[in-house]
């Protein structure tokens, strides 16, 4: 009876942590533990908006949410290929007025308008990408910087998609089929716009970071990180370089645009000033605290980083010296408090935990899996 | 023909600004390998203090330059020294993000201590104009475009005739020979930071001695100084030169002719004429017009 344990221990039966062939390194999920904790966190986001009726709590999340899918493009442009782009948000402001177009203007649902912007996103990114092959490092950053002006002239001056300075209402309604996320109904339960705008963006963060994730497992991450750590050494091992490089910015792109169709969706009215070079270093904020090179990174640094200006903007009240309104009394303002808070948390991460809070996470993992032994 | 003299005299003195900014930011790259996004809230920073020592300390305007000056430098030092010397050998994706976020600091900073409203910064030149052969000539504009030459010739003694600027010179070609022959990287390294920050203040003060006053939003300019350091070529101060006045002179010309010629593009459309120009150019030249291509080895 004992015999088939007894012959395994004695072969020694190796512990489930243990990687010993190139299909297990592969595994979407390293350890039967990853899966429960994933389940977990499903579990969570389905029934969080049923508890957290808050208007308020929910719209920081629904923010956070779609933060996170812009920061998973960010990241896999610059956490994975290493191409600095300042120009996020261009891509985000494209998508926005992409679904005000596709879906307010020509009223088209849900999925034709995503995919539309992301198609949108993806030629553009594919318009800039060949840049990056002529370009590298501080060059790119600054042409990339260029974007952003270029992207704001565009926006106040064609008035007919982009309303000009005042901005334009995006009339995409989260409708797919018959079922409108917008004003849920599910046996006989009312749920309000913003717990069915919940479910849409976290459903689309999951998606998306799965996609991502198997993107960045399988060859075409390899290849990726290959040419970010040096571009020549990967042409000569056989990385067609300048291929992955526009990928890099068509993929991380057309996830912005989306990120921007559902920003403006839930917004339901976007302006040029929504896409500032304050709103791309948001994002390269997000990038470098929650983690260069993770995809987790991304969705933790967007948690921490996104809903942080709506949390300062709702307790500003209570933080000593900060006006609320324009001229009231305190020395400085949300907006400037803000812009500082994001200047500070990216130098202190850089100089002291560049490898952001997924990387304190890993940290904390590898202590309780060697538990009690530390290293 | 008075149109367009005018305009390129506007553009001259324009491209003496950015000229002053890109010299900055070659000052730290060629020393230290970094682009100084934070410039720009140095050369505000710069800016505020002359306003402090003019109108609020009633100190003389020169003397007020020369104390902006030398505190702005004193301040770019500390930078370095606090925040940059730890970065020393890091990826330039992290030291260039180092740079932005304390730009993010040093705005709101700003912000906070001279607040949001447009100051008047007393000055002799205001808005007197001298006319030259049927040419008006703003003095403030002529000062600006005398005080560049003067710092760019300065800067050309300084680099090939002292210590301080051999030194600099063979730390910007190789750290560690430059090490091995007893020089300081770190003096060097404070130095430029130094250099590069008194340069902004100087950028900022006669910015804001022009129409515009002093504002918070005269960081701005060094976002657009970027396409004059770009395109003259990173690590070349003769090409920051260059690329300033040629983006000056496209600048002003754009916004000189926007009715007559370029009312298709949209308003204010000479704000981004410095980008398309930087990009159109780099397309050619991907190291800019001066710069030096980088050998890369595997």
């Amino acid at each position: 009876m004992s015999g088939a344990r007894g012959t395994n221990r004695a072969q020694g039966k190796p512990h489930r942590n243990l990687v010993r062939s190139y299909e297990q390194d592969l595994r979407l999920f390293g350890s039967p533990m990853s899966k429960v904790g994933l389940g977990l966190m499903l579990a969570t986001l389905l029934v969080l908006p049923t508890v957290v009726r808050d208007d308020f709590w929910l719209s920081v999340l629904i923010y956070s949410g779609i933060t996170a899918i812009g920061a998973i493009g960010l990241n896999l442009l610059t956490g994975y290929c290493g191409q600095i782009s300042l120009g996020h948000a261009f891509f985000i402001g494209a998508g926005a007025y992409a679904a005000a177009v596709v879906g307010g203007d020509l009223g088209l649902p849900l999925p034709v308008w995503l995919l539309a912007s992301a198609a949108i996103g993806a030629v553009l990114g594919g318009l800039i990408g060949p840049f990056a092959l002529r370009l590298r490092g501080h060059y790119l950053a600054i042409v990339t910087l260029g974007l952003i002006f270029i992207g704001e002239h565009l926006w106040r001056n064609l008035r007919d998609v982009t309303g000009g300075n005042n901005g334009t209402s995006v009339g995409a309604e989260a409708t797919v089929g018959p079922v409108d996320l917008g004003a849920l109904e599910l046996a006989g339960e009312n749920y309000s716009r913003n717990q069915g705008y919940f479910w849409l963006v976290w459903a689309l963060v999951a998606i998306i970071a799965l996609l991502a994730k198997n993107l960045v497992r399988t060859r075409p991450g390899r290849a990726l990180r290959a040419v970010r750590d040096h571009d020549q050494a990967a042409e000569v091992i056989g990385v067609r370089a300048g291929r992955y490089k526009i990928g890099a910015f068509v993929v991380s792109s057309a996830i912005a645009a989306m990120a921007g169709a559902l920003f403006g969706s839930y917004q339901q009215h976007v302006s040029p000033d929504d896409w500032t070079l304050l709103l791309s270093i948001q994002y390269i904020a997000i990038i470098i605290v929650g983690g260069l090179g993770t995809i987790f990174g991304a969705i933790l640094g967007a948690i921490f980083v996104g809903a942080l200006p709506a949390l300062i903007d709702e307790y500003s009240s209570a933080i000593p010296g900060v006006a609320t309104e324009a001229g009231g009394d305190g020395f400085i303002s949300v907006f400037a408090l803000n812009q500082a808070i994001f200047g500070l948390l990216i130098v202190l991460f850089l100089v002291f935990e560049p490898r952001g809070l997924a990387g304190i996470w890993f940290r904390v993992k590898a202590y309780f899996k060697a538990w009690p032994f530390s290293y | 023909m008075t149109t367009f003299l005018t305009n390129v005299f506007a553009g001259l003195a324009l491209g003496s600004t950015y000229a002053l900014v890109a010299l900055g930011f070659v000052v730290i790259y060629k020393s230290t390998g970094v682009i100084n996004f934070a410039q720009g809230g140095l050369l505000a920073l710069g800016a505020y203090l002359g306003y402090t020592f003019a109108d609020n300390l009633a100190i003389a305007f020169a003397v007020s330059i020369l104390l902006a000056c030398a505190a702005a430098a004193i301040v770019g030092a500390s930078v370095e020294r606090l925040v940059l010397r730890r970065m020393v050998g890091q990826p330039p994706f992290a030291v260039i993000m180092i740079t932005i976020g304390l730009l993010f600091v040093i705005e709101p900073l700003i912000t906070a201590i001279w607040g949001f409203d447009n100051l008047p910064l007393a000055n002799p030149w205001n808005i007197q104009t001298v006319e030259v052969g049927g040419l008006v000539l703003g003095v403030r504009d002529l000062w600006t475009i005398g005080i560049t030459a003067a710092v760019v010739v300065a800067f050309f003694l300084f680099f090939r005739y002292t210590r301080m600027g051999l030194a600099m010179r063979a730390t910007a070609f190789d750290p560690e020979a430059a090490l091995a022959q007893g020089i300081s990287a770190r003096r060097v390294y404070a130095t430029s930071w130094a250099i590069a920050a008194a340069l902004a203040a100087l950028a900022g003060i006669t910015l804001a001695a022009g129409p515009g006053g002093l504002s918070p939003s005269i960081s701005f300019i060094a976002l657009a100084a970027f396409p004059a350091m770009i395109l003259g070529g990173l690590d070349s101060p003769a090409g920051a030169v260059l690329g300033g006045v040629i983006i000056g002179l496209a600048e002003a010309l754009t916004r000189g002719y926007q009715d007559q010629l370029f009312s298709w593009a949209g308003a204010n459309v000479s704000l981004i004429v410095p980008y398309l120009l930087m990009i159109v150019i780099l397309l050619i030249r991907p190291y800019g017009l001066l710069g030096t291509k980088d050998v890369r080895r595997i």
